[in-house]
Formats: C-alpha cells, sequence, structure tokens
C-alpha cells in the first residue's frame, strides 16, 4: 500500500492541485519576507517614496513568484533532461555578450533581447548548477575517484567563469567556481583532490606575481585592500562601514539613516543596500535578516535532501549553496570582509535579473521537493 | 543498487551537513563582524558619520566701528552688493551672463573665469560675478531678475572710511589675510583668518585692537549631503560681534588740520597735556585706505610708493626731523637745571667762534646782550651755543629725554620711531667718532645729530606745558585686553624732575615768543588773552649750508623745494591753564612762525572752543566729502518701494 502512494509519485503522474498541495508553503513564506524586507528598504531608499525602486522590485516578485510556481511544477525528470541543453544556451549567450553585449558600469554584462535585458552571467548561475548536477547523477564514488572523469565537469565550471572573468565581473565568476567546487564536493569528490588544487593555486601566487608588472600589482592591491586608497575605490567601503557602525546596535530609525539619505553610501539600492537597513535598523536588524536567510538556506538544505534521486539532491544543494554564496559574499563585502566585487543581496537588492533567477532557482529546489520520490534511473531519465 | 544508492546518498547527506556547517560557521563570522563594527566600535562610526554629515560654517562677525570722541564713526562697515550666479538655476550660464553684462560690466577674462568656476564646482554652488555693486547697479539687477535666470544677489559687509584719505594714517586700513599673517600662530590661528575673503587690520589702529574689532567668529552647523549641498541648519551660533573702539580723535579738528596743512609734506599732532589723549594726528600727503580693501591696482601702488612726498608714511610717527629751534627749550632748561640763571646775560654779535670755527647765529647782523627769555623768544643761536658750550651737551641730552625725546613715545599705532639725543657713547657707536667741541653747539640748537618725531615734540611741548609730568600720549579711550576693551583709567603720571622755576623761565620764554613783538611767532599769536597760546618756531636746515651761500644770500622761493629748510613749531594753550599741546613739522616749509603757526594757532583756538563745546563749529572748516563710487541708502526697505508691494497689499 505503501507502493501504491509511492507509485503515484513514483509514476510522476500528479495532478497539478497535488503538486500544489506539496509546494513547501512555508519556504515561500520566508522568501516572501526577505523579500517584503527588500520592499521597505528600497522605500526608505528613495526617502519614502515607492517610485522608483520599491514598485518595481514589487511587480518583479509577483512575476518571480509566478515563474517560481510554475518552475516548481514542471517533472524534475524534464529539467534533467533539459539541463544540458539550458547550460549550452547560457553558455552562448554569455559569449554574445562577449560579442555584442552593451556596456554596464565598465563591465560587459548585459544583452538586449529587445524585449528585456539580460545577464547571462545571472543564468548561468543555475545552468551550471543544473548540469553538474545531472553529471554527477549516478556517479559512484569510483567514478569521482577518477581525474579523468572529472575534466567535462571542470570545463562546465571553468568556461563560464574564464567568460564571466572576462567582463570583468569577478563576483560572478567566483560564485561559479565556488558552487562548483561545492557540488564537487557533494558529489564525493576525494578531499585530497581539493587540498592539491588549493595547494598548487597557492603555490602559483608567488610566481604569477612575479610576472605581473607594477601596476598590475596594485591595482590587485588595491582590490584586496581598497581602504589604502581612500579617495578612490575606498571610499565606497569606508562609507559603508561608517553607517553600519553608525547604526549601532539598534539603528537610526526607519528612513533617518544619514549616511544613505545625504547619499554618502554608493550604490544604496543595489550592492550596498544591507549596509542601509543595518544603518536604520542596527545589529539588530541585521541578524534579523541574516537568520531569514540561515532559515532559507536550512529550508533549502532540508528540502534538498528529502529528493531521493541523486540529480535532486545535489541540485538543490547546490543551488542552496549558491543562494548562499549571494549572502555572504555581499554581506562580507559591505562589511569590507572581502573585496567590493559586484554581487546583489539576494531577494533585496534592486534589480530583475537576480530576482528572477533566485526565485527560478527556488523553483527549482521546490520542484526537486514536489518530486522527491520520482525515481531517475542511474543514466538518466529517459532509460529509468 | 539500492544498497549503492543508499551509500550515495550517505555520502551526499554527510557532505550537506559538512558544507552546512561550513556555511554556518561563515555565516556567524558575518554576525561577529556586524557586532564588532556595531557595538564595539559604534561610538567611532557615530562620530564620522556625523564629520560626514555636518558642515562648521564659520560665520564672519561684523567688524567693530571706530569711532571718534564724540561718537562720530571713522570707520563703519557698509554693505557690499554682489552679484551671484548659480549654474544648476539657468540653462545656460553664457546667455545670462550676456543678459546680465548690459547691466554690470563683465569683462572677457572675468566670464570665462566664471563659466570656469560654474564647471568646476558643483552646479548649486554660486560663483561670484561682481561685487560693490552700485546702489543703481543693484536695482536694475532685482528689478531685471525675471530675465535673469541664476542670478542672485548677495549682501555681504564690507569697510569703509567715510573720512576717506583724512584719517588714514591713525586708522590704517584692512585687507585680506596672508600667509605671513599666519605664520607663526600655530594651532591658536583664529579660524575667522581662513576664511576667504576675511579682511583684518593691517595697519593703523586697525592692526593695534584688530583682536578687539575682529570679534569672534560665530558657527552655523550645517547638514550636509555627499557632494556638499547644505541640507538643513543643524544649530546656530551667532558669534560675537567686535567691540567698537573710540578714539581721542576730534573728527572736525582732524579734517580741519588735514586741510590746513592741505598739499604740504607735513605732520602735526595735538594732544591733552593732561590726559594724553591725541586729538589729531595729520600728516600729509595721506592716502585712501578704501583702496587698500578694494584692492589697489599696480598703477594705485607705484604711485603711493614712488611718490617723492610719501603718502604711506605717518610723518607724525615715523618721520624724524632735526627738531631745529624747537630744541632750545631743552637747551635752555638743562642750563637752568645746572645752575645757570635766567638773568644771565650772552653777547651775540650774530657769529660765535669756536677752535679755528665760526658757527652762524640766524641773525647776521647779531642779537646784542641778551637773556634767556630773551634768547627764547627771538630764538638767539649764539646764547644756546654759548649755554651748551658751558654745560656740555650730556646734559642737555639727559634733560631731552626726560621730556620724551630720544624714544618711542609708545603711542597706540603700529611704525613709530625713536628719534635721535646723541651723546659720546652713541656717537662712538654709532658713528665710531669721539665727540668734538662744536657737536655741543649744533646739537643745543636742534641740529646735527637729534633728531625727533612731530609726536615727540608735541609731547616735549606737553610735558613742558603740564609743569613736567611724564604724560604719554595715546589714541584710543579704551585699552585692548586679549581680545576686549576696556576703559582706559586716568593715570597719575610721574614728575620727571625739573624744578617748578627752570619751567617758568621756559613758559615764559614761549610766551614771549608768540605774544610780544619781534617774537618769532608774534604774527601768529592769539589775541584773545583768555586762549592765548605759548609757543616755540623752528626751521632746520635740510642739508649743510656753506658759508658762501649766506653770502650770496639766495632768495628763499630761489632754493628747490627739497632743499629748503623744515618748518617747525611747537605751542600750548591757554597759558593761564595749558590744556592743549600741539607740535607740527612741514617739510620744506622754510619758517616755523610762518608756515606752521597759523595753522598751530588756529587749531588751538578750535580745540579751546569744542573743550568747552564739543559741537562748536570750526570756521572755514570745508563739509565732509561724500563717499565716492559706492552710495548705499539707508537700508533696503521693501515696503518703501512701490513697485515691490505685492498685490492686494496696502
Amino acid at each position: 500500500m505503501a507502493g501504491s502512494i509511492r507509485s503515484r509519485f513514483g509514476s510522476g503522474e500528479m495532478r497539478l492541485g497535488e503538486k500544489f498541495w506539496h509546494v513547501s508553503w512555508s519556504f515561500v513564506l520566508l522568501i516572501a519576507l526577505v523579500c517584503g524586507i527588500g520592499f521597505l528598504t528600497l522605500y526608505s531608499a528613495a526617502n519614502g517614496s515607492i517610485e522608483p525602486w520599491a514598485i518595481r522590485q514589487m511587480f518583479r516578485f509577483a512575476v518571480g513568484v509566478a515563474v517560481m510556481l510554475g518552475v516548481a511544477m514542471v517533472d524534475i525528470r524534464a529539467w534533467m533532461r533539459w539541463s544540458y541543453v539550458l547550460y549550452g544556451v547560457a553558455l552562448v549567450l554569455l559569449v554574445g555578450v562577449q560579442l555584442h553585449g552593451s556596456s554596464s558600469l565598465g563591465a560587459q554584462r548585459w544583452i538586449d533581447l529587445g524585449f528585456i535585458q539580460l545577464q547571462p552571467s545571472e543564468i548561468m548561475k543555475i545552468t551550471m548548477v543544473l548540469a553538474l548536477a545531472r553529471y554527477f547523477h549516478g556517479s559512484t564514488p569510483q567514478d569521482t575517484g577518477r581525474p579523468l572523469f572529472l575534466i567535462i565537469p571542470l570545463l562546465l565550471v571553468l568556461l563560464p567563469a574564464g567568460l564571466v572573468l572576462k567582463q570583468p565581473d569577478m563576483g560572478t565568476a567566483m560564485m561559479l567556481v565556488l558552487a562548483g567546487g561545492a557540488l564537487f564536493f557533494l558529489a564525493g569528490v576525494r578531499t585530497w583532490m581539493f587540498a592539491v588544487v588549493i595547494a598548487l593555486g597557492g603555490a602559483a601566487v608567488p610566481v604569477v606575481w612575479k610576472f605581473m608588472r607594477d601596476y598590475q600589482k596594485q591595482r590587485i592591491l588595491t582590490f584586496l585592500d581598497p581602504e589604502s586608497d581612500p579617495l578612490g575605490s575606498g571610499y565606497h567601503i569606508m562609507q559603508s562601514k561608517i553607517a553600519l557602525g553608525s547604526g549601532g546596535l539598534f539603528g537610526k530609525g526607519f528612513m533617518l539613516g544619514t549616511q544613505s539619505h545625504l547619499n554618502f553610501l554608493p550604490e544604496k539600492q543595489t550592492d550596498f543596500i544591507f549596509t542601509q537597513m543595518a544603518e536604520e535598523w542596527g545589529m539588530v536588524g541585521g541578524v534579523a535578516l541574516l537568520s531569514l536567510y540561515t532559515l532559507i538556506i536550512i529550508w533549502g538544505y532540508a528540502l534538498s535532501l528529502r529528493c531521493r534521486t541523486q540529480f535532486g539532491r545535489l541540485m538543490g544543494l547546490g543551488l542552496t549553496t549558491t543562494f548562499f554564496l549571494y549572502v555572504f559574499i555581499n554581506i562580507a563585502m559591505v562589511m569590507g570582509l572581502v573585496p567590493v566585487v559586484g554581487v546583489p543581496l539576494p531577494l533585496i537588492s534592486y534589480g530583475g535579473t537576480a530576482m528572477l533567477t533566485l526565485l527560478f532557482g527556488f523553483g527549482l529546489i521546490l520542484s526537486a521537493y514536489i518530486h522527491r520520490d520520482v525515481p531517475i534511473g542511474r543514466h538518466g531519465p529517459e532509460i529509468g | 543498487m539500492i544498497h549503492r544508492e543508499a551509500d550515495g546518498t550517505k555520502l551526499i547527506s554527510r557532505r550537506a551537513l559538512l558544507l552546512g556547517g561550513g556555511q554556518a560557521l561563515l555565516l556567524a563570522t558575518l554576525v561577529g563582524r556586524m557586532y564588532y563594527l556595531q557595538v564595539m566600535e559604534a561610538s567611532k562610526y557615530a562620530v564620522l558619520a556625523d564629520q560626514n554629515r555636518i558642515n562648521l560654517r564659520l560665520l564672519p562677525p561684523p567688524r567693530g566701528r571706530i569711532l571718534d570722541r564724540n561718537g562720530i564713526p571713522m570707520a563703519v562697515n557698509q554693505q557690499n552688493y554682489r552679484v551671484l550666479v548659480v549654474a544648476e538655476q539657468t540653462d545656460d550660464i553664457g546667455d545670462t551672463l550676456d543678459a546680465l553684462s548690459g547691466i554690470v560690466p563683465i569683462a572677457d577674462h572675468d566670464r570665462a573665469r566664471i563659466i570656469r568656476e560654474a564647471e568646476r564646482r558643483p552646479s548649486f554652488a554660486s560663483v561670484l560675478v561682481h561685487e560693490n555693486l552700485t546702489w543703481e547697479e543693484m536695482s536694475r539687477v532685482e528689478i531685471n531678475t525675471p530675465d535673469l535666470p541664476g542670478v542672485m544677489i548677495d549682501v555681504g559687509q564690507t569697510r569703509n572710511y567715510p573720512l576717506n584719505d583724512l584719517g588714514a594714517h591713525i586708522l590704517g586700513y584692512v585687507s585680506a589675510v596672508s600667509e605671513s599673517d599666519l605664520q607663526g600662530q600655530g594651532s591658536n590661528t583664529d579660524p575667522l583668518l581662513e576664511l576667504p575673503g576675511f579682511r583684518i587690520g593691517k595697519a593703523g589702529v586697525e592692526k593695534v585692537y584688530d583682536m578687539a574689532l575682529r570679534g569672534k567668529g560665530g558657527t552655523s552647523q550645517v547638514e550636509v549631503n555627499a557632494v556638499g549641498r547644505v541640507i538643513r541648519e543643524l544649530s546656530r551660533d551667532e558669534g560675537q560681534p567686535g567691540a567698537d573702539l573710540k578714539l581721542a580723535i576730534d573728527l572736525d579738528l582732524q579734517r580741519y588740520a588735514m586741510q590746513r596743512l592741505g598739499d604740504n609734506s607735513a605732520g602735526l599732532a595735538m594732544m591733552d597735556v593732561h590726559t594724553g589723549e591725541v586729538l589729531v594726528l595729520a600728516a600729509t600727503p595721506s592716502y585712501d585706505p578704501n583702496a587698500f580693501n578694494r584692492g589697489l591696482t599696480t598703477e594705485e601702488w607705484k604711485d603711493l610708493t614712488t611718490n617723492p612726498r610719501q603718502p604711506l608714511i605717518d610723518k607724525v610717527i615715523a618721520g624724524q626731523y632735526a627738531p631745529g629751534s624747537t630744541f632750545k627749550t631743552m637747551t635752555a632748561l638743562a642750563a637752568l637745571e645746572s645752575g645757570v640763571t635766567p638773568d644771565t646775560k650772552v653777547f651775540c654779535p650774530g657769529h660765535y667762534n669756536l677752535g679755528n670755527n665760526t658757527w652762524m647765529c640766524w641773525k647776521h647782523t647779531g642779537h646784542g646782550a641778551i637773556d634767556m627769555p630773551n634768547a627764547i623768544k627771538m630764538s638767539c643761536d649764539v646764547y644756546f651755543y654759548e649755554m651748551s658750550h658751558r654745560i656740555g651737551f650730556e646734559r642737555i641730552a639727559e634733560v631731552a629725554k626726560r621730556f620724551g625725546l630720544g624714544t618711542a613715545t609708545g603711542l597706540d599705532l603700529p611704525g613709530e620711531r625713536p628719534g635721535i639725543i646723541p651723546n659720546k657713547a652713541w656717537k662712538r657707536a654709532s658713528l665710531g667718532q669721539p665727540w668734538f667741541p662744536g657737536d655741543n653747539l649744533n646739537n643745543a640748537i636742534g641740529q646735527g645729530f637729534v633728531l625727533a618725531t612731530p609726536l615727540q615734540l608735541t609731547l616735549m611741548a606737553a610735558r613742558i606745558a603740564n609743569g613736567g609730568y611724564a604724560v604719554l600720549p595715546h589714541l584710543a579711550q579704551q585699552r585692548i585686553d586679549g581680545n576686549k576693551l576696556t576703559p582706559r583709567k586716568a593715570t597719575d603720571w610721574p614728575d620727571i624732575g625739573i624744578s617748578p622755576q627752570s619751567l617758568a623761565v621756559i613758559h615764559r620764554g614761549m610766551e614771549m615768543v608768540a605774544n610780544e613783538p619781534h617774537g618769532t611767532a608774534y604774527e601768529a599769536r592769539i589775541k584773545d588773552p583768555a586762549m592765548a597760546m605759548a609757543a616755540k618756531t623752528g626751521s632746520a636746515q635740510v642739508r649743510h649750508v656753506s658759508q658762501r651761500e649766506h653770502e650770496m644770500k639766495i632768495k628763499e622761493d630761489q632754493i628747490p623745494w627739497k632743499e629748503r629748510d623744515n618748518a617747525l613749531f611747537i605751542a600750548y594753550a591757554p597759558i593761564s591753564a595749558p590744556r592743549f599741546a600741539i607740535g607740527i613739522c612741514v617739510e620744506h616749509g622754510m619758517h616755523g612762525g610762518s608756515a606752521a603757526g597759523p595753522v598751530g594757532r588756529d587749531l588751538l583756538i578750535a580745540a579751546q572752543m569744542r573743550a568747552v563745546d564739543p559741537k562748536a563749529p570750526i570756521p572755514g572748516l570745508a563739509p565732509m566729502q561724500p563717499v565716492d563710487g559706492v552710495a548705499p541708502p539707508p537700508q533696503p526697505n521693501n515696503d518703501s518701494d512701490p513697485d515691490l508691494i505685492p498685490e492686494g497689499g496696502a
């Protein structure tokens, strides 16, 4: 009798209503809560106006939630089937950006499809996880123990990372490499291999350094320590720290942040929005937001691990890790822990592509959760 | 199969746990960092945030006025109307400037500067187009405001001296702060000095009393945004306006003295012999201190510095002249104090022989046998040659110093010079020569090495007049104490130790000079006995006159101006109860009695009249000149202007 239920799920023959019933609404609620905080912060950033940011962000959220639920309804096998194709499309778009992309803020990131401006690097964050999960699906520890087996997934990571780095977009490249690394780790690649790669990388640094020109060295040093250049790149991070620090434990109050409202804080509605939030709400607000993010991550882990298939688990964990990377890199960046690399605060920073990408990703996690008992054979959905 | 899948599940779960643990750790560091920034370092960053947003703006205090003894202003602050343009309020700054140039002249280089500045600075910042607008220009700009987008008018304050050049040497002037003004002040530098356009006293009482006149700067705390735009004012401290400085100068007497000295190159001082108040301090020619405040052109500066009559030098305190015969009062006093009796007679044949040399008396035919009062009255040179020969110049020098000669008087003006009272030690030190017997003679009649400023001669006359008290001159009726002014208290001057009997002889001699026929200042006497003055004239050679020239008897007006004798005059009045002393030197004016006497007489009369009634008119005093250039009406009052009454208004 357990078999009858299992077969219903196993066949993937759930009706739409049933799937809806199985959506983790608590997960959706957490996401909506964080987005709500985002709307409030954008409202404050515009000096108490829903124009121009909050209203558009709400609209994008509405569209994004629809997309998320739509993605969640799609059978996980379909996602698995299409994962390489989607990866390929994203890669083509990335190359397209390289060839035709319009320059924004000095970096080539956007591609204009006529009706929407796309950031292929954002799409790549999802599709790369899909492709890697697809590749590692059904792999055994014996497989992952063979270096040759790892050449293709390495290319799957390094190719887009290299293209993104050329834009140049350090933040996304870093996220792709770290998310890829996480998937390798989850797939069971031996820890000594990571150790070797890290050791080799570390050993290469002084060699590369030796061959670099002085101005290149200077550029890297400033990147690593922006405060050594207080009038240039250090200005932003200094102002951000001032905003955070002056917010104190309880903050200056909603809409009362001096640093953000007097424009000392750069990019307050995008990459530095956490700073504005924490200036106005203090450490209490910052920790509260971080707690919500942590809950989303925990939910992401829990939902993913409920999935029986390797593909589903790897994809869910990979996407959750990507989400974690957004959170960590952005907040660490505005607090001066890591260099400023241009990673938005997920679900809160003003911007359409990131919002859609993230909700699409959550949709995939939900899909893995809803279709958690759908069996997929070792060699892929077609055979299974 | 199932077994392996379970293995795989276990592996992923284990690895997911490790990964999740790592992520939790990283998130914990974020909380730690937040705690560090927002709790541990919070106060430091709170200060930095305030420094960011709060801008302290200095408000320059209005400078204190300078008033004469009757409270009439000699230095005031005037509204300085300036036209400014704000780039963000106009579509095209060039068009605005074109329209504006029809009203106020804008030179091409100014135009270029304005556009450059407007581009360089934030768009909301105002750029100065033109300052010191006349009232007429100001009104025309105001009326045309609708056609002049971005143009605004701003009222600043500028120093104005209504006397123009008639009080320049007393008042001095204000000018922009220079590097040297800031040097050596270290961290105590008044922040006001850093204000662009701030002016400080550079000469005269403006300089001496600068700290009190300057006042204390106020501050305005404003909130600014990242590009410096002012969002709002948080607090304001008005500071403390500069204190008004009241001088002892009598404005009308001062103007009268300047008027009477006219084009002469001269210095004149008048003081109260008891209090030391200086009522007049006139040096001609003078300059217009307003020009210094405005900024001199190169040409104006060249004119001032190359003028042979040296308008920039305050001849009253910095002009050192041989006192000539006015110094005979000192020689006579020294002789009396050395035991010579006033009725001691000396025979004057018109010359005096010492060794192989002959010294002439100004009256070549000689005065015959003459006693001391008459020698003073007729200014017989031979009498004083003889006195100095008898007692030696050391004693005369010692007496002269007690009357204030040879050292700066300490008047509250910068740049005072000490003059010279020579003696043996001085001559050896400065010339490397011994004292010759002939030196006794030359110096006894105020020639030779003796030098004194007109102020010192005035002081000498004052100490003679007040019975030998060491009065000291001062201009201000207040003392400066840090940056405050306190009223000057009456001082009991010490006795200089000259016997009244000796002084009485000098008084008698000086009375005869100006009141008896053949007295050198008889022509310039005051006829009203209640106001009568005692005087001593002098004329001092500015170059050596040879025996031959004496014999040739060149007519005076044939001598070039530069080579003519300086005319000197000291006097006090009234004789019965001396109150005012005066000292005058007219460069190359030839004779003290004729060139300086009448000026001294008229001033002494006027001073005595005004001592009774401070408003007594001075006969012949020209009315005040209107201030040229800027002619501001009292106060721009919109209500009184029918064009500006808003519709529906009364």
